[in-house]
């Protein structure tokens, strides 16, 4: 174990060694000494410490190395590939740093890109993702044709808009009403309930569901007869799933997103109010008149940003709230808990993987439009 | 934030001033409450006793108010225990890989003098547009790493996230480029400016994605799911699942581990057992709450900003 240590040590010693040599050899020797000179003569006795004039000297000197404070050495660079391995070497300290996270993309995300090629193949444990026989779109031919597709798809976009509509909404009531309280220990306290769910993961949601939903002492039915109602099974009724989701979903996301427009809320000029006020507006005008259209951009941005995921569905919460249950299927199945259910269940690698690629590709699309979009409302908030 | 409103409301109390005031403390209270009130009924549920709950169902207050099940998670201590071991040590340790991943990469993603930055930076932001989906990804992990059944598939898939590389890159944006001269003058190589200008810099970037890091990694139970088999690897989450969808099994294995005692494992509560365990799972998330709160607030604020 100690061993191991001390090799990690000197690996990453060595790391860290090769990275700084390599660029202190990039600043030219000469103007280096050149430097030190510089300010060893005139600053003997600042002692390491560098004061104002220290500061002030050190730029007048980096104007006469560099031409201007700030500026890096402009060389001229030559084209083809002799350039190109001049640049490597240049940039040599930068591309080792860069290294570990290309690396790591290459493999967990550039790897798996390159494996989606299994969607048109039969797969064999033997064969393997490269090794497996062609059987051009059966995989696809059998996902359309059963069809899963249509239900999960309009599963996932309906969700998903109910969603974003839903959370869209409140946040932004939740946010708006935060900066009305005046109260300074309710306002933190209430804010900080709210933000709480983000911080619980999906499987406590799913006994939560548990504790309310649950048909035989679920709080909800304890509810509903105190009320004089029938008891309802929550957990063989459909139909009720599209609203506790909806529920959980709010539930976990509200102070999050809150944080997002209380931001944008505490950007507007106060002067805007000032304005307002003086002309008579009440609180009420302000709000719908001043406060909402001066944060609808960051609505826009969000709003185009989750229509970006809009056939992605949260794993996470699906699973744990009625995904992994057949009766309920029917509302509660979306492309992602069905991915999961080809490969882990019926191990259908094959048809996984063109759920997965026909989920992906949707996506990217998706995302190219929403960009597209973006931009038409101002240039300044697209993705790339 | 409400500094504008509350000066302004003092000049004279309208009537809307105050319409508003009562919705503003009523709407946020009650969304508070809806918040508050899933975490209650488990406290509640664990602290009732078992037939309190047969009889008449999960409640907001305990009820016949029992340890029983607190009693009977800690007949088996080491079961959880071991579960939080796991994730404390894949947070520690994945937090600080991650960091030092992410830090390094986004101070090289956003100096000017590296020409390559944008095609880099693109390199990493296309993942997160187009993906190879689940199977290939579960290929990858099983067979061509060979990781099944082993710690490192827990750390890996969490270890770097383009959405925290672009917080850390418009953390470290914010520093004047001229202290980064300032350093590459005095003969600072990359990695030392990095690590004795850059960091120093931006340590609430560092807190808060840190901290999104830390938490993404403590409530996973996915990866497990998809690559651990051995319980004794199971991280906190996903044993709290597996033990709650097979409560009776769970009961079994800690009847069996009180040693000297023949206890039958249906005298054991159920339903309050589960209610109890997840109390202790999620125990000490809520507890550090308080303090790490405002960090997320700040990286979701520079979330919003960069987009």
């Amino acid at each position: 174990m100690s061993l191991l240590r001390i090799f990690c040590s000197y690996l990453f010693k060595l790391y860290f060694l090769m990275c700084n040599n390599l660029e202190t050899q990039c600043i030219d020797d000469k103007m280096y000494m050149e430097y030190n000179c510089f300010i060893d003569k005139k600053h003997k006795k600042a002692n390491g410490s560098m004061n104002n004039s220290a500061q002030h000297k050190r730029n007048v000197f980096r104007k006469r190395l560099y031409g201007g404070v700030g500026m890096t050495v402009k060389v001229k660079e030559k084209g083809g590939v002799k350039g190109f391995f001049k640049k490597v070497y240049k940039y040599r300290a930068f591309l080792l740093m860069l290294m570990p996270a290309v690396v790591y993309t290459l493999i967990f995300a550039y790897y798996p890109m390159a494996g989606i090629v299994l969607a048109f193949k039969k797969y064999t444990y033997a064969g393997g993702i490269w090794g497996s026989a062609w059987n051009g779109l059966e995989n696809f031919k059998f996902f359309f044709q059963s069809g899963q597709a249509g239900l999960v798809t309009r599963n996932t976009v309906l969700y998903n808009i109910v969603f974003i509509v839903v959370n869209t909404v409140t946040q932004i009531a939740v946010a708006i009403l935060l900066t009305e309280i005046h109260n300074k220990h309710y306002r933190k306290v209430s804010q900080s309930i709210m933000f709480l769910p983000y911080f619980i993961s999906w499987v406590i949601v799913g006994v939560m569901a548990f504790n309310i939903f649950s048909s035989d002492y679920g709080f909800m039915n304890r509810l509903i007869t105190a009320f004089g109602g029938e008891p309802v099974a929550f957990y063989t009724t459909p139909k009720a799933w599209p609203f506790i989701l909806v529920f959980f979903n709010l539930w976990k996301g509200v102070g999050y997103g809150s944080v997002m427009y209380l931001a944008a809320i505490m950007g507007i000029d106060t002067s805007i109010y000032e304005a307002a006020q003086i002309d008579g507006a009440n609180v009420f005008q302000r709000i719908f008149k001043v406060t909402i259209p001066m944060i609808m951009p960051t609505t826009i941005t969000l709003f185009l940003l989750s229509v970006g995921g809009i056939f992605k569905g949260n794993f996470d919460m699906f699973y744990n709230l009625g995904g992994n249950t057949g009766l309920l299927y029917n509302y509660t199945d979306v492309i992602d808990t069905l991915t999961f259910r080809a490969l882990i269940t019926n191990q259908n690698f094959g048809m996984s993987a063109a759920i997965g690629l026909f989920q992906s590709v949707l996506c990217f699309i998706t995302v190219l439009v929403v960009n597209k979009l973006v931009g038409l409302y101002d240039r300044d908030y697209t993705l790339f | 934030m409400a500094a504008q409103t509350s000066h302004l409301g003092k000049v004279k109390k309208g009537r809307d001033v105050i319409a508003l005031n009562i919705i503003a403390y009523v709407f946020c209270g009650f969304i508070a409450l809806i918040c508050l009130i899933p975490f209650l009924m488990i406290l509640a549920g664990s602290f009732s006793s078992e037939t309190a709950i047969m009889n008449n169902g999960f409640s907001l207050f305990p009820q016949d108010f029992s340890l029983e099940a607190y009693k009977t998670v800690f007949n088996e201590p080491m079961v959880v225990v071991r579960a939080y071991a796991t994730t404390i040590g894949l947070t520690i340790f994945g937090t600080a890989l991650g960091l030092a991943l992410q830090t390094m990469t986004a101070y090289v993603l956003v100096r000017k003098e590296f020409e390559w930055r944008n095609v880099f930076s693109f390199f990493f932001y296309f993942t997160t547009l187009f993906s190879g989906g689940l199977v290939p990804y579960y290929l990858l992990i099983r067979q061509t790493l060979g990781l099944a059944d082993s710690y490192l598939a827990l750390l890996l898939p969490l270890v770097f996230s383009v959405y925290n590389l672009l917080i850390m890159k418009s953390y470290i944006q914010s520093i004047p480029e001229s202290l980064i001269d300032a350093a590459k003058i005095d003969g600072c190589g990359e990695f030392r400016t990095l690590v004795q200008v850059v960091v120093p810099l931006i340590k609430p970037a560092l807190a808060t994605v840190g901290l999104f890091i830390a938490l993404a990694y403590w409530n996973d139970w996915y990866n497990a799911m998809l690559y651990i088999k051995s319980e004794t690897k199971y991280p906190l989450q996903y044993f709290l699942y597996q033990q709650i969808n097979n409560i009776e099994g769970y009961k079994k294995m800690i009847a069996s581990g009180v040693s000297g005692t023949v206890v039958s494992s249906v005298s054991l509560p159920t339903q309050t057992l589960k209610m109890a365990l997840t109390i202790v799972v999620t125990g000490p998330i809520v507890l550090a709450y308080p303090f790490v709160q405002k960090y997320f607030v700040q990286g979701i604020t520079i979330g919003a900003v960069k987009g």
